[in-house]
């Protein structure tokens, strides 16, 4: 694989940061790829369009940065008002419908609306979206396995909240695949 | 009592993780971000003090500390300040242990007295600058701009050590080195971080134990000197004075003013003073070539040669990578690994004549004065290319590059 590069934006608070770390370490440590992430960080971090970066490479990964996007997951308008110019024409959109309301101003990209909140509510709790997120961004994208996947959420979260994590996960894979 | 939402915390390790934990990082692989590789390779060196105040974007490595010091039985101290904070590494050092702080701007430059002090007493410490912009409180993101201070912010400038790593891996080996080199010379060291750098998460491997050199000061007693003809400051093969702790059963002289071989501070002269001052500078200055790191990228037939150190390498390596891909096979790439003292003589051995040399670096232009004396007779124009508060993107290196090279 060539260098693939994928960012999370949303509220402060959303979990995009720990989407990042584990899509980050699912390919570093079980898919034996390199993988950079990156946040950021200040008070531009608060507020509406926090955001975290991962790029993903066989080869050496020299700057550790989103240059042209191939991947924007978007949990907030003000994410996708910001970061949406750096998605690569032909790139996957996935943004969540609730929060992401105005018309999307491109036509260029791929756009796919996943309502993260409500599916974690309904695999119960609002606060596991970003699982759902992120299992929509591993079914849709394919370039890290599910069991790698599975792994690195066991290492990143509470074990007494991993079942619905992983629970969270799955629904947002399936509600993609339809 | 209001309850405790478990899950807003990530587990730092599992308990069977914490369990063998009770030493270094074991041999393997792991997912780390660059703070932690950093106090990680300080345990593996032998730190076991740590003392700090916290200040963003360097309070991570603090955290980690306050970890992992006690599990490997090392001690953490929350000081008042910064200026306790150096301090007491000096006392720590001469107790006979390792010893780190961690820091940023403001704070680095309230421990200018005691990195002045360290380089006089000849006391190993190190201090990590997780480098934010400034002058005053500036911000909080990505910064170069202590590159100088570093080297000349603490009164008398006496020379120091300083390494810029630019990957988590390098945040792990060079805090490794760092600690070597403070052993080694009996200066305080800096190691020069970044935000970017100490917050990118990214691979770590930490090799086979046996495989890690660590080196440990040389003391006394390990040379058979007896504590009746030990001179506190006599160097040892003309290089560091053997340096004893305080209960070794030893002289001990903590001396920050200009003094005898024999610590004696009383019979001044100006000769004195030269001999005392002119050694700490040469121990370090003299060595230069030795304590170098540089490595040069593409250097045949080069000639526009970029230059950088620090998480900046990595943007202007993309940048010198896409044009050469580009078909400018003409450019060149130079990575400082080591920035103080200033590698001088390895540049010099590895660039002989280049037109343009092209130096990003994450401040108005600092490191490319010591470069241009260095290049002063083999390059036509030095390009400084200043860029502030976040990591220069690899298009406006490219963007910089070619404004001249398409003249």
């Amino acid at each position: 694989m060539k260098r693939y590069e994928i960012r999370i934006a949303g509220f402060g608070g959303q979990g995009v940061v720990t989407v990042g770390k584990i899509v980050g370490l699912a390919a570093a440590l079980y898919d034996k790829k390199n993988a950079v992430q990156t946040q950021s960080y200040g008070p531009e971090s608060r507020g509406g369009a926090c955001k975290s970066e991962v790029v993903l490479s066989d080869g050496e990964i020299h700057y550790p940065k989103v240059r042209t996007a191939d991947v924007l997951v978007a949990l907030s308008q003000p994410a996708l008002d910001i970061y949406l110019k750096d998605l690569k024409t032909g790139g996957l959109l996935i943004i969540d419908p609730l929060t992401v309301v105005q018309e999307i101003p491109r036509t260029d990209v791929k756009v796919v609306k996943v309502p993260t909140a409500e599916i974690a509510l309904e695999a119960g709790n609002k606060k596991f979206q970003n699982m759902v997120a992120l299992g929509a961004l591993a079914s849709l994208t394919g370039v890290i396995s599910r069991e790698s996947f599975e792994k690195a959420i066991k290492d990143s979260v509470p074990p007494k909240t991993l079942g619905q994590n992983l629970e969270a996960f799955k629904k947002g894979s399936e509600y993609v695949r339809g | 009592m209001s309850e405790v939402d478990e899950t807003a915390f990530e587990p730092l390790l599992s308990e069977e993780a914490q369990k063998a934990l009770r030493g270094p990082l074991p041999p393997g692989d792991y997912y780390l971000f660059g703070s932690d590789a950093c106090l990680e390779g300080a345990v593996f060196a032998g730190c076991r003090y740590y003392a700090g105040y916290p200040i963003t974007p360097a309070s991570e490595i603090m955290e980690r500390a306050a970890q992992r010091m006690p599990q490997v039985g090392g001690r953490f101290i929350q000081m008042e300040d910064e200026i306790s904070s150096a301090c007491s590494l000096i006392g720590a050092s001469w107790a006979g242990v390792k010893a780190m702080t961690a820091t940023s701007g403001p704070g680095f430059s309230l421990m200018m007295e005691a990195v002045s002090f360290a380089v006089m007493s000849e006391t190993p410490f190190l201090i990590v600058n997780v480098q934010r912009p400034g002058p005053g409180q500036g911000y909080i993101t990505s910064s170069q701009e202590d590159v100088m201070q570093a080297r000349w912010g603490h009164h008398g400038g006496g020379p120091i050590i300083a390494l810029a790593p630019s990957s988590v891996q390098e945040m792990f080996d060079f805090t490794i080195q760092a600690f070597n080199y403070a052993e080694e010379w009996r200066v305080p060291v800096i190691l020069l971080a970044d935000e970017t750098l100490a917050h990118m998460r990214e691979k770590l491997t930490v090799p086979p134990w046996e495989k890690i050199k660590v080196l440990n000061r040389i003391k006394p007693q390990a040379l058979g000197i007896p504590p009746e003809k030990f001179l506190p400051y006599e160097p040892y093969e003309g290089k560091v004075p053997p340096m004893p702790a305080w209960g070794d059963g030893y002289r001990v002289n903590v001396v920050g003013l200009v003094r005898h071989p024999d610590g004696n501070v009383t019979k001044y002269s100006p000769e004195m003073h030269m001999a005392c001052v002119s050694r700490l500078v040469q121990k370090i200055e003299d060595h230069a070539d030795e304590i170098a790191q540089v490595e040069g990228y593409h250097l045949e037939g080069c000639k526009n040669l970029v230059v950088a150190y620090g998480t900046v390498t990595r943007s202007a390596f993309e940048a010198v990578q896409e044009l050469r891909g580009k078909g400018r096979t003409d450019i060149g790439f130079l990575r400082l690994k080591i920035l103080w003292p200033f590698p001088d003589g390895k540049i010099r051995s590895l660039i002989k004549q280049v037109e343009n040399v092209f130096f990003p670096e994450m401040n108005m232009g600092y490191l490319v004065h010591p470069l241009r004396e260095s290049l002063r007779d083999r390059a036509k124009q030095f390009i400084s290319i200043p860029f502030l508060g976040a990591l220069h993107s690899p298009d406006l290196i490219i963007g910089e590059i070619i404004k001249v090279i398409a003249r």
